[in-house]
């Protein structure tokens, strides 16, 4: 073998990719499961699953209390992963790394234990107009109770929030700045590390909803000095119920826990309680430690395939099925920013997302069909909502053929 | 599952061309209904004569099942009194919840719903429009008329 053979990028093995995770083998309504709904939940690929279940059969106890052997290993696991979580992201060190029950929760914990002690009346919490549910309810709560106000930078007809929308909406009272790294809905790229520049110009601190960037794309969150990173692991080939707020250790140390309990303690007497050091302070009762071996065992998947080369196939898919799709007559792509994840929302003349969703699904071809968790969005295309195809690792340019097909079902069936 | 059990010619039908589509102005009374997941929305108006719905209206937009739901009822209901509609209410329940309820003879038209008991998770997008109706009646259950 020469130098030049060697230097070569291995081909993406998307045969044995897809293979490795064995819910893709089983059928719906007598058809091949084509799982094209990876940005609602991804599936797990065997790794994860038998990382959990080596952990339930072998290691389970509770974690930081026993002496005994069990609870060391499962502690042992449990601080693996999480250091295994701050090499995922680049993050300083594992005291800002707080294992949450995903991104949702991540919000929720900024949102009190930051915002609420902060905000007062008229300061400003600053989001996009492409936020999921998740990175607006939280903070409507906060403002509610502060009476700062909750203000959202639009976005122009392709989904996109440029840095001139959001310059023009920051300024001496804003606060809190919390928008998405990419669109759930829309595929959209934030350009976050500008907009973390802007916003601490302002004064404001930055926390960037990463659930739908951590499967698509190396994100270093040094490199984007975002002050708070929360994310998933179920949409990163992990398990449910478990994710993770990366925060800024100086603003995590001044902050005061947000909820009580066991672990988030040092000593606790019926006059006082001294908080345990981060990040236990933010972690009270009992985690979700299998959750945690899966995610660790997740973020170890990426990087044996390589989160490059995963970004690379999904863009070459992203890039073959937005020219498949745009040639059907009626189809209308929503969402057509210049960079995006492989996400593509679409809507088709005459057919109802709905009735969609379950014409595809009668082909086996699993997408979403609702508002995606972003009404806002769909307020502002003007749609009660879309069909949504995602790409993951394992997605097949066949499933893109299946998914053409089924649409042309649709039309039939609706002819 | 067959999906020509759901997709009826009658419903496509309906979906394709709503009958009695639109607002009764002035109405006796009138509701709104909204399923969430999907972002169907209904408003329904109602002109009572007694105890009959003597006419009613219903516009919105929604997936197939539910517009041809919704223009079904509307078919169906026009002219009965509430104790009927009730009964139909039921009949129509339980076509849609449960998986081997007879058709009853006297759904007529409607009984083209009962394919949607196979998609549980459609059966929502098909009842929308007759919890709508039941609102808009119970509004109308406060002393209406006077004359």
């Amino acid at each position: 073998m020469n130098a030049r053979a060697q230097a070569a990028p291995a081909p993406y093995d998307i045969a044995r990719i897809h293979g490795e995770f064995p819910i893709l083998r089983r059928e719906v309504n007598g058809k091949p499961l084509v799982y094209l709904d990876s940005a609602a939940s991804s599936q797990r690929p065997e790794s994860v699953i038998a990382a959990v279940d080596d952990y339930e059969t072998r290691h389970h106890a509770n974690v930081h209390r026993g002496v005994h052997k069990l609870s060391q290993e499962a502690t042992d696991l449990f601080e693996r992963a999480r250091e295994r979580v701050r090499a995922y992201v680049n993050a300083p060190s594992t005291r800002g790394v707080i294992f949450t029950r995903g991104t949702t929760e991540a919000i929720n914990l900024v949102a009190q234990s930051y915002g609420r002690p902060r905000l007062k009346a008229g300061d400003e919490i600053l989001l996009t107009a492409l936020e999921h549910h998740a990175n607006i309810v939280p903070w409507q709560l906060v403002a509610q109770q502060t009476g700062a106000v909750v203000k959202a930078v639009p976005m122009d007809e392709r989904g996109v929030v440029s840095l001139d929308a959001f310059a023009a909406h920051l300024n001496a009272r804003t606060k809190i700045v919390a928008c998405a790294h990419v669109s759930n809905a829309l595929g959209t790229v934030l350009p976050v590390a500008d907009i973390v520049k802007l916003a601490h110009a302002c004064g404001a601190v930055v926390l960037i909803d990463g659930a739908q960037a951590v499967p698509h794309q190396r994100v270093d969150v040094r490199a984007l000095d975002c002050d708070f990173y929360a994310f998933s692991a179920h949409k990163m080939y992990g398990p449910t119920g478990i994710g993770a707020l990366i925060g800024r250790e100086s603003l995590l140390d001044a902050m005061p826990p947000w909820q009580g309990g066991g672990d988030m303690i040092l000593t606790v007497t019926f006059e006082k309680t001294t908080f345990n050091e981060l990040p236990f302070k933010f972690e009270a009762g009992t985690p979700n430690i299998s959750g945690a071996v899966g995610f660790a065992a997740a973020a170890d998947f990426i990087e044996s395939i390589g989160i490059e080369a995963i970004h690379a196939h999904e863009q070459r898919l992203l890039g073959i099925a937005t020219r498949r799709l745009e040639a059907i007559p009626g189809l209308r792509i929503i969402g057509t920013a210049p960079d995006k994840a492989a996400v593509i929302s679409f809507t088709l003349d005459g057919i109802h997302p709905h009735d969609l969703g379950t014409i595809l699904d009668s082909e086996g071809v699993a997408v979403r069909t609702g508002h995606h968790c972003a009404m806002p969005v769909m307020e502002y295309f003007n749609v009660p909502a879309t069909a949504r195809a995602s790409f993951a690792c394992y997605s097949r340019e066949s499933d893109i053929d299946a998914l053409v097909t089924a649409l042309a079902k649709a039309r039939e069936v609706f002819a | 599952m067959d999906l020509k059990d759901l997709y009826r010619e009658v419903i496509l039908d309906h979906n394709r061309s709503p009958r009695l589509f639109g607002r009764l102005e002035p109405a006796d009374s009138s509701a709104d209904g909204h399923n969430p997941l999907c972002g169907d929305r209904l408003h329904l108006s109602l002109r009572m004569e007694g105890d009959r719905v003597a006419d009613l209206r219903f516009e919105g937009k929604g997936c197939a099942i539910s517009v041809a739901s919704a223009s079904l009822m509307c078919e169906a209901v026009k002219g009965k009194p509430r104790a009927e509609i009730a009964h139909l209410f039921e009949e129509v329940h339980e076509v849609l919840t449960k998986h081997d309820a007879p058709i009853p003879d006297d759904l007529g038209k409607l009984a083209a719903l009962s394919g949607v008991r196979e998609f549980p998770m459609r059966v929502k997008c098909a009842s929308l429009s007759w919890h709508t109706l039941n609102a808009a009646l119970a509004h109308d259950a406060a002393p209406v008329k006077t004359e």
